[in-house]
């Protein structure tokens, strides 16, 4: 009788798609959490030591963007789903199927996910929240959860659907299409966002005169950085963290030695 | 009762914070829940907002691990709101909140690879129901890395040892951290610009800065944009594809389209 994987069990393992990173641990990864999420259907299509060595195969090193492993879990729940009714599908293409997706999807789903949508919402939600108002929160938790609870659910019925078919997807054109379009916008709204929401005033006074019409005229350091270029601080300061953390300086490491400028700099009177 | 609700809270962002899924461990919906639960939600609300702009870059990367605004956003609201701290120093305290909560959850991550281990064991016996223990196992761990310092510091923040110890830090240094605030969120956005890695395509991040340097569009006018430039940036990406694919099968002769569109019309 063939084994078939139900509605039930697809359902199932996209709850269980929600929890792939809670044992997270620095030798295998997302490895128990993967397995975990395929328990519904390995127990389904298999029994006996068939099950034992698929559990044994999911228990191997995961680690990839967490929303875009829903797809993963759908394409290897088809494959075993095959195996189990005979298909020749061995064990090393199943984990090489899973390693192979690994990287590539990791790689969408990092500046899609963490690298755009993420820092874009919170943005969004936290510019509110600054306000006192809760709708701030609630722009960033509901917009966020809507797309990401899509992403798992669409991402486990269509990986499924297409099962080896999909991987054949992915190195088109499309995918790369979809990456470089993601980043053009996620950069436009950085750069506005380095202009809108960062503050620097250096009240350093350069010149203090009383000027022909008796007004008392100050020129600060301030004053000359607008009249050129308005934000140019936090623009250099940026490009300052970008070079720093791709040299593999810790962030909490330039985190405190921007405090530390901070705070010396408003000791001798060059910020406030 | 305010005890049991902020363990449940500190709890849920614990895990949320390994999970990574549905962001209750962000500050700005970190915070707003401890806030509410500590009857303050508005300064919950206008501290997480503060705190968000600083951790907008702390992400979980490949391996890598982002500093943990768990313990930071619960923590940091509690001193605000129950110890009478200013959101200044509670933005200050976060910081080395956020270090002490990576070293927590690298201490949890450790403890899990026994875990790991555990659940091969199960896999052997065929036992799916010791492999999801196994899980959870870990998960719990994360809630409680979180939930006990966040109880600890409750019940301590509103004695005077803890205020005074706050009190006593020099204004250059709580005036400093404030004006640090201000920028402190560059770290943040230098991540995000590094993670996307593309040099070809600063000149985007050029035209944001210029735009809201020199205009008053907000956010969702850079959204929209955005989403043109990244129209007309694929459109230049399928032409050269399509020049090259011409010029590759060398019969197009002097024939170079910009997409499929205009063939029909040219024809």
């Amino acid at each position: 009788m063939e084994k078939k994987v139900t509605k039930d069990d697809l359902f199932w393992m996209f709850v269980r798609s929600n929890f792939l990173l809670g044992s997270f641990n620095f030798e295998r990864m997302q490895a128990i959490g993967f397995c975990v999420s395929m328990i519904p259907i390995l127990k389904r299509v298999y029994t006996g030591d068939d099950l034992k060595a698929a559990l044994r195969r999911h228990l191997e090193f995961f680690n990839t963007q967490p929303f875009v492993a829903a797809a993963i879990m759908g394409i290897i729940g088809a494959m075993e789903e095959k195996k189990a009714n005979g298909a020749d599908i061995s064990e090393a293409t199943l984990s090489g199927v899973k390693v192979g997706l690994i990287g590539p999807l990791a790689g969408v789903g990092d500046p899609i996910f963490w690298g755009t949508l993420r820092p874009v919402l919170a943005a969004l939600g936290a510019g509110v929240a600054l306000t006192g108002s809760l709708i701030g929160p609630m722009i960033f938790f509901i917009g966020f959860n809507a797309i990401r609870l899509a992403t798992h659910w669409y991402g486990v019925q269509y990986g499924y659907e297409k099962g080896t078919a999909l991987v054949e997807n992915i190195g088109g054109n499309q995918m790369h299409f979809l990456t470089e379009g993601a980043s053009v916008l996620g950069l436009l709204v950085m750069g506005a966002l380095v202009a809108k929401w960062t503050s620097v005033n250096m009240p350093l006074v350069i010149s203090e005169y009383t000027n022909s019409a008796g007004e008392h005229v100050v020129t600060t350091l301030q004053s000359i950085l607008d009249s050129l270029m308005p934000s140019i601080v936090p623009l250099l300061m940026t490009f300052a963290c970008m070079f720093l953390l791709k040299k593999g300086v810790n962030a909490l490491t330039v985190i405190v030695g921007l405090f530390a400028i901070g705070i010396i700099g408003y000791a001798v009177g060059l910020m406030a | 009762m305010t005890i049991i609700l902020l363990f449940i809270v500190a709890a849920i962002t614990g895990m949320a914070s390994v999970l990574d899924e549905a962001q209750f461990h962000r500050p700005v919906v970190a915070c707003t829940m401890t806030g509410a639960v500590l009857g303050d939600m508005t300064t919950g609300i206008i501290l997480g907002g503060t705190l968000e702009m600083m951790a907008l870059g702390w992400m979980n990367v490949g391996a890598a691990m982002a500093p943990d605004a768990a313990l930071a956003s619960v923590v940091s609201t509690i001193l605000v709101i129950v110890g009478h701290q200013s959101i200044g120093a509670g933005i200050a305290l976060a910081v080395p909140l956020a270090a002490a909560g990576q070293v927590l959850t690298i201490f949890v991550r450790t403890i899990t690879v026994f875990f790991q281990h555990l659940a091969d064991k199960y896999a052997e016996e065929g036992s799916c129901r010791g492999i999801e223990m196994c899980h959870f196992a870990g998960l719990i761990l994360q809630a409680l890395r979180v939930a006990i310092p966040a109880i600890a510091i409750y019940l301590v923040a509103g004695t005077d040892t803890v205020n005074n110890a706050l009190n006593s830090i020099p204004e250059v240094i709580t005036r400093g951290l404030q004006v640090a605030g201000g920028f402190i969120v560059v770290v943040g956005y230098a991540m995000v610009i590094n993670l996307m890695n593309a040099q070809k395509l600063m000149v985007y991040f050029f035209l944001g800065f210029l735009l809201a340097v020199f205009t008053d569009i907000n956010l969702i006018g850079f959204g929209a944009i955005g989403a043109i430039c990244a129209y007309f940036h694929i459109k230049g990406m399928q032409t050269e594809i399509h020049i090259d694919e011409v010029a590759a099968s060398g019969g197009g002769g002097a024939k170079i389209e910009g997409d499929d569109i205009d063939d029909s019309e040219l024809m």
